[in-house]
């Protein structure tokens, strides 16, 4: 487990990993005002928690399901009408790899 | 006659079945005030004025038939512009949004259109219910009917200011770390966050998923218990949705609160603005005078639970902002706002590889600690009682460029949602003409009972008969 020591983000790393254009103004102010945050929520450091189950669910569910069964759904109108490319239709997306 | 727009639910639900008014005159006129105040207030995104009429139009006929209708039948309602209404635009506040138009509603939507309430208007909000304030709405900020100079309190401040004008008589809201209670404070109205898993969340645009309920606001707590009858209910949609002890809650609001047990929480009143902590306590001491026993207790984690929820929060919301592509719908990620893209950037380094057991992991261990206090609290006390907001309506601009203070004005509400606990916040008085709210926090499913506590202290005091200059 890696403890951040001086707590500052990478923002050109992290907006990558979130798929997030940012403007180079953008990514310095949000460094200075996450550092702040982070600085902020380093105060969980105080409280030891070596012998603290962590919370998975607050109402205590577990293995909610329902049968494997098919029921009336959306159309393939309705589920394309907020789209602004289809192609025959379907969603139409951009390539993910390109020719050389 | 009084005015119908300042009735309440129940007033006005009277007057309906005994065909004194009929809901069409209702609806339109709540529509002209709607569309009356929103350029002062900018409390909707989107008035519908048709499907309002038509579905009053419905209500009216079924009353002349003689049918036995719900009490909500012909009520006007706004909806926080999160929550999916079929073929009616939904933004989340949000310019990614703008044209979005669902293809099905929310499952507490469907309730509501079932119950026969005639939505008003998709209100405004802080862009995804980020934010504390409404002033992170792409769609301008919403100010606050009692002093326009100031917030109204968010993200549900859409819902909150719509009831305190008098443009509907219910909202919907979602509250995921005080975003119902707050405005809620703020504009003197009722407001509930009820336990997690209460209410079914399809269908309502994701925020924080361990931590995001539906609840609403009306101008008093029976009306409040009026609307939740309507919403409860699991639809098979969201599994995190509890079908047991369900209540009716509007019956029995009356009971008193004869022997109830007070708690006192000490963390929240000190340092606490004297002129909020006089209010509160007043307020307890109107309980202690109808029969309530009052104990000081501790909840000890309570400073915690800001960072906590900081962490918990952006994560959750690193992940649910993910499925924002602009393919299925939407437009491209570098429309979103800066708090959202703040918070994705936040979440998304809480999250990423080696960094999960110092953060995310670490605050659900002190999550556990914080939902024990409540635990061990109401093994002493049937409910808590404590402020909202730890000031009064601040002015708007004052914290928009320092996003810490912002978090900040979240310290006495987040814990409810980090515990799963349901809080009620309703009006406690007036500072310098400026609405202040306390809750009263109780143990999980104690819906009921928040209500009739809450019942019997507006009873003493009816803050909702302050009406905004508007």
């Amino acid at each position: 487990m890696k403890k951040p020591q001086r707590p500052e983000i990478d923002v050109d790393y992290v907006s990558k990993l979130a798929n997030l254009p940012l403007s180079d103004k953008e990514k310095a102010l949000f460094k200075k005002q996450l550092k702040d945050v982070l600085t902020y929520i380093a105060k969980l450091n105080e409280i030891n928690t070596n012998k603290v189950e962590p919370i998975a669910h607050i109402a205590d569910l577990v293995n909610i399901t329902r049968g494997d069964e098919t029921s009336p759904s959306l159309s393939q109108d309705d589920a394309l009408k907020n789209t602004s490319k289809t192609y025959n239709g379907f969603f139409e997306v951009d390539a993910i790899f390109e020719e050389q | 006659m009084k005015n119908i727009l300042d009735l309440t639910i129940r007033e006005t639900s009277d007057l309906l079945f005994s065909k004194q008014i009929k809901a069409q005159e209702l609806t339109q006129a709540f529509l002209e005030r709607a569309h009356g105040v929103n350029k002062k207030l900018n409390s909707f995104i989107t008035i519908c004025g048709g499907t309002a009429l038509k579905q009053a139009k419905k209500v009216d006929e079924l009353i002349a038939n003689g049918q036995k209708l719900n009490s909500l039948a012909g009520i006007p309602v706004g909806i926080k512009d999160v929550f999916s209404t079929k073929d009616i635009k939904t933004t989340a506040g949000s310019k990614v949004l703008e044209n979005y138009i669902p293809v099905y509603d929310a499952t507490s939507v469907n309730h509501l259109f079932n119950a026969n309430a005639c939505i008003v208007g998709k209100t405004n909000l802080d862009a995804w219910a980020h934010g504390s304030s409404g002033e992170n709405s792409d769609f301008g900020p919403t100010k606050n009917p009692y002093d326009l100079s100031r917030v109204p309190g968010g993200s549900s401040s859409g819902s909150a200011v719509s009831v305190a004008s008098g443009s509907c008589l219910a909202a919907m809201g979602t509250d995921t770390g005080g975003s119902i209670r707050l405005p809620a404070s703020f504009c003197n109205v009722v407001g509930i966050k009820p336990t997690f898993g209460r209410v079914s969340r399809y269908g309502v645009i994701a925020m924080a998923s361990s931590l995001d309920c539906i609840g609403h606001f009306t101008k008093t707590v029976y009306d409040n218990a009026l609307v939740l009858d309507v919403t409860i209910g699991e639809d098979g949609f969201d599994s995190t949705c509890i079908a047991q002890k369900q209540d009716v809650y509007s019956s029995d609001i009356e009971k008193g609160v004869k022997n109830l047990k007070i708690g006192i929480p000490k963390e929240y009143f000190e340092n606490l603005d004297q002129r909020i902590k006089r209010l509160i306590l007043e307020a307890v001491k109107k309980l202690e005078k109808l029969g309530a026993q009052v104990e000081d207790i501790s909840l000890p984690n309570t400073e915690y639970g800001v960072a906590t929820y900081y962490i918990i929060q952006p994560s959750e919301v690193s992940s649910n902002l993910a499925r924002y592509d602009g393919i299925r719908f939407g437009k491209t990620r570098e429309k979103f706002g800066s708090e959202a893209k703040r918070r994705i950037i936040l979440g998304t380094y809480t999250l990423s590889s080696g960094y999960y057991d110092a953060y995310y992991l670490k605050a659900m261990k002190v999550r556990r600690l914080i939902r024990n206090d409540f635990v061990k609290a109401f093994k002493k006390v049937d409910v808590i009682i404590c402020p909202v907001s730890p000031t009064t309506p601040f002015k708007l601009g004052e914290k928009t460029s320092d996003p810490l203070q912002m978090y900040l004005a979240d310290i006495f509400t987040v814990t409810a949602n980090l515990a799963g606990v349901p809080s009620l916040a309703l009006p406690c008085g007036f500072m310098n003409y400026l609405p202040c709210g306390m809750q009263i926090i109780g143990p999980d499913f104690s819906e009921k009972l928040l209500y009739q506590v809450g019942h019997a202290y507006e009873q003493e005091t009816k803050w909702y008969r302050v009406k905004p200059k508007i």
